[in-house]
């Protein structure tokens, strides 16, 4: 996938003047967060779970190696195979090797943001391997050429007619315009594929120390036909989603539908323990795990660490004002919104993504919505840091933010600055201390009026007030004794 | 708690927005602060609390401008200012510094002293006197940062409802960004223009004749909204209403005039139409 993230600006520009994808930001903003609000008010120990879910992740973290190695040993005694993939390139040629394996010439996929991630489609694509996204999501946007604008709801920039118009081309059959129709359409499309599939791939929500076992959800069901039909399962997912026990895994569910889409438990939750045993009715005979770090280990130990306790809910950018405005794809990469704005930048670089981490205002929203309380705004803040470090932020920001700063440490020059500024914005503003155009402040100007200052600074002012007060205080000082001398 | 016998000292951070464009709400705190039988100064040494370099990544410069802050406000019992956006800034500091440096300690002794104004009033001094009237409705704004970082949303409606013959007309998404962010409005104007739009279209939706909120920067962005589309409606700092100044002229304004919703905008008309 091609990443466009240096390029946010441009890409905002145009979603924001994009009449389609704007009503469809307006849906998401009326449907998640409403659900989500709701859900958490009839759960009243909501919070005391988002403190138990950081801390648990917090020791996951600390112990990842350990629940690895156990998750590991297990799926191997169930007769499933494990495989560690440093990077994308790696885990790529690790699902083509056994895909090869098998003889394999389709394979249908359930939702996965990691295979996103690794661009897995592509690589399968131009090895001679089709895959089929059985996601309804997923499938729209593969038939589109189009990738996911949101984690969870990877279609929720298009609208029903952009739909129909995919399904009509392909399909070759009457155009619809009925959601029912439609979902039946690709229902009957799909059947043939599931069956059709020499391997299924999948993603994960969790993986399971204890049992050995990867877990997804699904509201479709895709993946359990995705899972079960054919002969191959893989599992791609990275490090991060291990956890203990299923009793843990039961804690993070709780918190991930509600947050996600103020579902009180998502509809599937589908367990996989290894390939079909004897006694088992269905199951695939084999049972793959591709492990994906891709840059998480580095994580371990520093700063960003927290970050790694998420558990991609989507909540983030369901309230982000910012990604409600200019939706995912202008973020440019697999991963949008808030979580993606720390994330991309470890990812593909933050030479290549650092106006990401800038593009927020640190409103706070998206940390006082995540289940496991990453606090986002500070690990973007840690981004910007590295970009300044780095000497990558713009030369205006560089100096600007210098020559302020320079005032700032020296109290004295820095009255003569405001006091300068504060005449110079007077003078704009005119009589009706309103300014329309500011020199060097067009991006403020452009869209709104800037107030000009009402008066002299404060300080100035309340100086001002404090002498004419010492001066009454020295009259009377001085009046009072000889009148009371005349007095007496 | 401070003690009744005496009265608290407190040092009003003007925040360099409000010595620069609107020294009425220093004024309006100092006179609310004394109400509430507080002795006040003003620190000469103050300038901005940092936020500008904090937020763009320039650590040492705001590590720099934190040791003064720090050192204009030694010695004061309390730290209060009419934003929430920069006293969430001084709670900053203590993360500024490695917890062995003196400044850490310096700094968390600071964020123990700073509070925001209305939280301060309501909060510390269970301040109940407000003396002010103002007849018109208001809509109020909960600026982010006072909200998530400070949890002021409470304590300025608290003090609100006891001004005579205002009414509050809550508006949709009260707790959702303006689109100000400091140096983001000017970094990325276009999308903080779609976020400003939407407050003021959520602002004159709720029928009032005054925006009122606690936060300069998000009130000089709104107003400047309202006032490119054509409003009417008037912007307030909640400490003008308090105090009851709202004899002067409203931000952006050039002389004082009544608040008055019957007066439909153009823009309001345009809509209509």
């Amino acid at each position: 996938m091609q990443i466009t993230s240096p390029a946010f600006k441009q890409n905002a520009r145009i979603a924001l003047k994009d009449a389609g994808l704007q009503k469809a930001l307006g849906n998401l903003k009326a449907g998640f967060p409403v659900k989500r609000a709701q859900a958490i008010a009839r759960l009243p120990e909501f919070d005391a779970l988002r403190d138990e879910a950081r801390d648990l992740k917090n020791h996951i973290l600390e112990n990842l190696d350990i629940y690895l190695e156990q998750f590991e040993s297990k799926v191997q005694q169930q007769g499933g195979h494990v495989h560690w993939c440093r990077s994308s390139d790696e885990a790529c040629k690790t699902i083509l090797d056994i895909c090869k394996q098998v003889d394999a010439k389709t394979v249908t996929k359930g939702k996965s943001m990691v295979s996103e991630e690794i661009n897995l489609n592509d690589y399968l694509e131009k090895n001679g391997v089709t895959p089929v996204e059985t996601d309804l999501g997923e499938y729209i946007l593969q038939l589109r050429g189009d990738h996911p604008s949101h984690i969870i709801a990877p279609a929720i920039h298009l609208n029903l007619e952009d739909v129909s118009e995919a399904f009509h081309q392909h399909h070759h059959r009457p155009k619809s315009y009925d959601p029912a129709v439609l979902m039946q359409e690709a229902r009957e499309v799909l059947r043939e594929q599931f069956v059709a599939a020499d391997v299924g791939i999948t993603g994960a929500n969790f993986l399971v120390a204890e049992t050995g076992s990867t877990l997804i959800v699904t509201n479709e069901g895709n993946g359990d036909l995705t899972q079960t039909l054919p002969k191959t399962h893989i599992v791609v997912t990275s490090i991060e989603k291990v956890v203990p026990t299923l009793e843990d895994m039961t804690l993070f569910l709780r918190l991930l539908a509600r947050s996600a889409t103020g579902q009180e438990f998502t509809v599937y939750n589908t367990l996989s323990s290894g390939p079909r045993r004897d006694n088992d009715q269905d199951g695939p005979e084999n049972f793959h795990v591709v492990l994906v770090d891709n840059g998480r280990s580095d994580m371990l130990g520093g700063e960003l660490q927290d970050m790694l306790r998420c558990i991609r809910c989507s909540a983030c950018m369901n309230h982000c004002p910012v990604y409600g405005a200019v939706g995912g794809h202008s973020y440019g990469w697999v991963y949008p919104g808030p979580m993606g704005s720390v994330l991309t930048p470890q990812m593909v670089g933050i030479e290549k993504a650092a106006l990401l981490p800038n593009a927020s205002t640190f409103c706070g929203k998206c940390e006082s919505v995540c289940p496991v309380r990453i606090p986002l705004p500070k690990l973007m803040r840690h981004w910007r840091e590295k970009e300044f470090e780095r000497h990558l932020s713009p030369k205006a920001v560089r100096y600007g933010i210098g020559g302020w700063a320079f005032f700032a440490k020296r109290p004295g020059l820095y009255r003569l600055l405001s006091r300068g500024s504060n005449l110079a914005l007077r003078l704009l503003g005119g009589r009706k201390r309103l300014i329309h155009r500011l020199p060097l402040g067009a991006g403020w100007t452009d869209g709104r009026d800037m107030p000009a200052p009402s008066g002299k600074t404060f300080m100035q002012q309340w100086r001002a007030k404090q002498q004419a007060q010492q001066k009454q205080q020295h009259t009377q000082q001085r009046t009072q004794p000889s009148s009371q001398e005349q007095q007496s | 708690m401070p003690n009744a016998e005496r009265s608290p000292h407190v040092a009003l951070f003007v925040t360099c927005l409000v010595d620069m464009f609107r020294p009425e709400i220093g004024f309006a705190s100092v006179s609310l602060l004394q109400q509430a039988g507080c002795s006040v100064e003003v620190p000469e040494r103050q300038t901005c609390c940092g936020q500008p370099a904090f937020n763009s990544g320039d650590r040492a410069s705001t590590q720099d401008i934190a040791r003064q802050t720090i050192e204009a406000f030694d010695g004061y019992e309390y730290v209060v200012g009419p934003s929430g956006s920069c006293i969430g800034m001084l709670h900053h500091y203590p993360e500024l510094f490695e917890a062995t440096d003196p400044w850490h300690t310096r700094a968390l002794d600071l964020k123990a002293r700073a509070f925001e104004i209305t939280s301060f009033l309501v909060d510390v001094l269970k301040f109940r006197s407000v003396q002010s009237e103002f007849n018109g409705q208001i809509s109020y704004h909960d600026s982010c940062a006072g909200l998530r970082e400070l949890g002021i949303k409470t304590q300025p409606r608290a003090l609100l409802g006891q001004v005579a013959g205002l009414q509050l007309n809550e508006m949709d998404e009260s707790e959702t960004c303006c689109g100000f962010g400091g140096t983001f409005c000017v970094k990325y104007p276009e999308i903080s223009n779609r976020m400003v739009e939407n407050k003021t279209a959520n602002t004159a939706a709720s029928g009032a004749d005054t925006l009122v909120g606690g936060d300069l920067g998000c009130l000089l962005n709104m107003a400047g909204k309202l006032k490119r589309q054509g409003h009417e409606i008037q912007t307030r700092h909640v400490v003008e209403i308090l105090a009851g100044q709202c004899e002067l002229a409203a931000i952006g304004e050039s002389e004082a005039r009544k608040p008055s919703a019957a007066a439909a905008s153009p823009y309001d008309l345009a809509k209509q139409l």
